[in-house]
């Protein structure tokens, strides 16, 4: 099993989710998270003033998958989310041990 | 006794009163989540002490008989109001024993009580989220007893009026200040400019945004002030005529403007008009007719307005040239607004106002101008060097700012050991753990009771 992190812009979520509907997954894991790539902020003009904004505003999205569908729904989350400017976010794929089904008790792939 | 002239007093003293818990919004609002409650405590402790201070002695020190010079009221003939209450007559009816004008005294003390405490509470906007909060009721009373209630009898004491010589500004420089710009606003703006230097720039200052928490906080807070506006301008003719009702009018147009102006300015300059800009272009508004509001037309008040709101607009960003952090824009509001209302008089006067005088552009030359400048100026000056003179002693002394970690982690646990917002389930809010929740109060017994 592995676990799908994909960090995108905000407004992207909507379409994330849909595609991956459309292609069966049966649940994900959304948190509002704030960072910096490569562009380090931007900055902001409020009240006449300049800013350094660091930290920009951003969507995470976990989803277990299993082995074999972990490039697929990667794919498809890099499709979703992308808008070809700077700040579009990652996606990385991590090996997961194990998952418990907490109702269940069911373990491993059964349990995704 | 005038009974209606009384009763619009009366009204427009409740209404005033009412801006400085506006004031405690709009200010409020502006800050962090972290600090909001101290900041409206500001307003609040200003609400409740100077009343005490005006009541004991205050009014005296302002509209007292002159101790010579035009510069202060003998703070003992009306000490705790003496000399001023009425007197029941053998049919139970009630007679005032001492009138300013046609109203009782007592109406009169009502209405420039408020005026007193708006001025202190106007302060606090530049000292936000790091001034300790016993130290900053120190300066309120030290404040109000040095600068306030002197500068006052300079401005509103008129000779005959309560006593029988007043202020050498309204007596003998002849300024025209109709309901505060010197007396309340550069006042305030320039003790908030010295207050600023005394302690310092916040953490982070110029570097991080330090944006509002609350915008809808602000825009109520701006509504109140600019409701409770009309007390302070049209009352100030302290009488319920036409010159109140031509007040009231100057009042809102010159403050619509106002609002129009810095919204103009903002979109031109950053792209957006923001709600921040639309209710400090109120306050500007505001801020600028309050001395002028008796002395120019309608078109005066727009132009004098309008202009307001871009000064003003323009003013906010001295502070960070400067490097001095005046947190809320007193300065660039109330200090800089007010010069303008206030030199504005010497401009736009004309005499089909009320006040009866033609300033420069309505072929007055430059007499009237002069005259205010020199009020303008001269309350500008006094007010910044003793207030960083009080300031200063109450830094060295009691020290005025917070620790640096309680600063960030927020001034409102650190001095108040609240916090505003308590939205998380996870246990209590912020850093204060005095709220245990019931869940976790009930776990606790029955672990007790298992082990006993």
């Amino acid at each position: 099993m592995r676990l799908v992190t994909a960090i995108v812009k905000p407004f992207k979520l909507d379409d994330v989710k849909k595609v991956l509907e459309t292609i069966g997954v049966a649940g994900l894991t959304v948190s509002e998270v704030q960072g910096y790539g490569r562009q380090k902020g931007h900055t902001e003009v409020y009240r006449g003033a300049e800013y350094q904004v660091d930290f920009v505003p951003k969507v995470r999205i976990e989803v277990l998958v299993d082995d074999l569908d972990s490039t697929r729904v990667t794919d498809v989350i890099v499709e979703a989310a992308r808008t070809g400017s700077i700040g579009d976010g990652k996606v990385w794929v991590t090996a997961v041990e194990d998952v418990v089904r907490v109702r269940t008790g069911e373990r491993g792939t059964d349990a995704l | 006794m005038d009974t209606g002239d009384t009763a619009w007093v009366l009204a427009s003293a409740a209404l005033v009163l009412l801006m400085t818990p506006g004031l405690a919004l709009f200010y409020g609002g502006m800050v962090r989540a972290k600090s909001v409650l101290n900041m409206m405590m500001m307003s609040f402790g200003a609400l409740a002490l100077i009343s005490v201070l005006w009541v004991l002695y205050g009014y005296s020190m302002a509209f007292g008989d002159d101790i010579g010079g035009g510069i202060v009221g003998s703070p003992f003939e009306f000490f705790g109001l003496r000399g001023l209450l009425g007197t029941s007559g053998l049919d139970g009816g009630f007679a005032a024993t001492s009138l300013v004008f046609t109203i009782p005294s007592m109406a009169f003390v009502s209405f420039q009580a408020v005026f007193a405490i708006i001025t202190v509470a106007l302060i606090s906007g530049a000292i936000a989220d790091r001034a300790r909060f016993g130290p900053w009721m120190v300066f309120a009373g030290v404040w109000a007893t040095v600068v306030y209630f002197p500068i006052a009898h300079w401005v509103f004491a008129f000779n005959g009026a309560e006593s029988e010589t007043g202020g050498w500004i309204a007596n003998k420089l002849l300024a025209i200040d109709f309901a505060g710009g010197t007396a309340v606003h550069i006042n305030a703006g320039a003790a908030g400019l010295a207050l600023a230097f005394v302690l310092g720039k916040r953490h982070g200052f110029g570097k991080e945004p330090m944006r509002p928490h609350n915008l809808p906080l602000v825009m109520i807070g701006a509504g109140l002030l600019w409701f409770g506006w009309f007390g302070f301008n049209a009352g100030s003719a302290i009488s319920a005529n036409g010159q109140a009702a031509e007040v009231w009018v100057t009042t809102m147009v010159a403050t619509g403007a106002a609002s129009l102006g810095w919204l103009l300015v903002e979109k031109l300059r950053d792209g957006h008009a923001t709600s921040l800009g639309g209710a400090s272009g109120v306050v500007a508004g505001l801020v600028a007719i309050t001395p002028s509001c008796s002395s120019v037309t309608p078109l005066g008040a727009i132009a004098i307005g309008a202009l307001a709101g871009v000064f003003c607009a323009l003013a906010v960003g001295l502070k960070y040239r400067f490097g001095y952090d005046d947190s809320l824009d007193v300065v660039g509001v109330h200090l800089i607004g007010g010069l303008w209302g206030t030199l504005a008089v010497g401009l736009f006067a004309s005499a089909s106002a009320t006040a009866d005088v033609d300033g420069l552009f309505y072929g007055g030359g430059v007499d009237q101008l002069w005259r205010q400048a020199v009020g303008a100026f001269a309350v500008l000056a006094t007010s910044f060097v003793l207030t960083y003179i009080i300031g200063f002693a109450i830094q060295q002394t009691m020290g005025f700012r917070i620790d640096e970690e309680d600063e960030l982690t927020g001034i409102d646990n650190a001095e108040h050991a609240e916090s505003a917002y308590d939205f998380t389930s996870l246990g209590g809010g912020g850093v204060s753990t005095s709220g245990v929740r019931p869940a976790a109060a009930a776990t606790a017994a029955s672990t007790q009771g298992a082990s006993a």
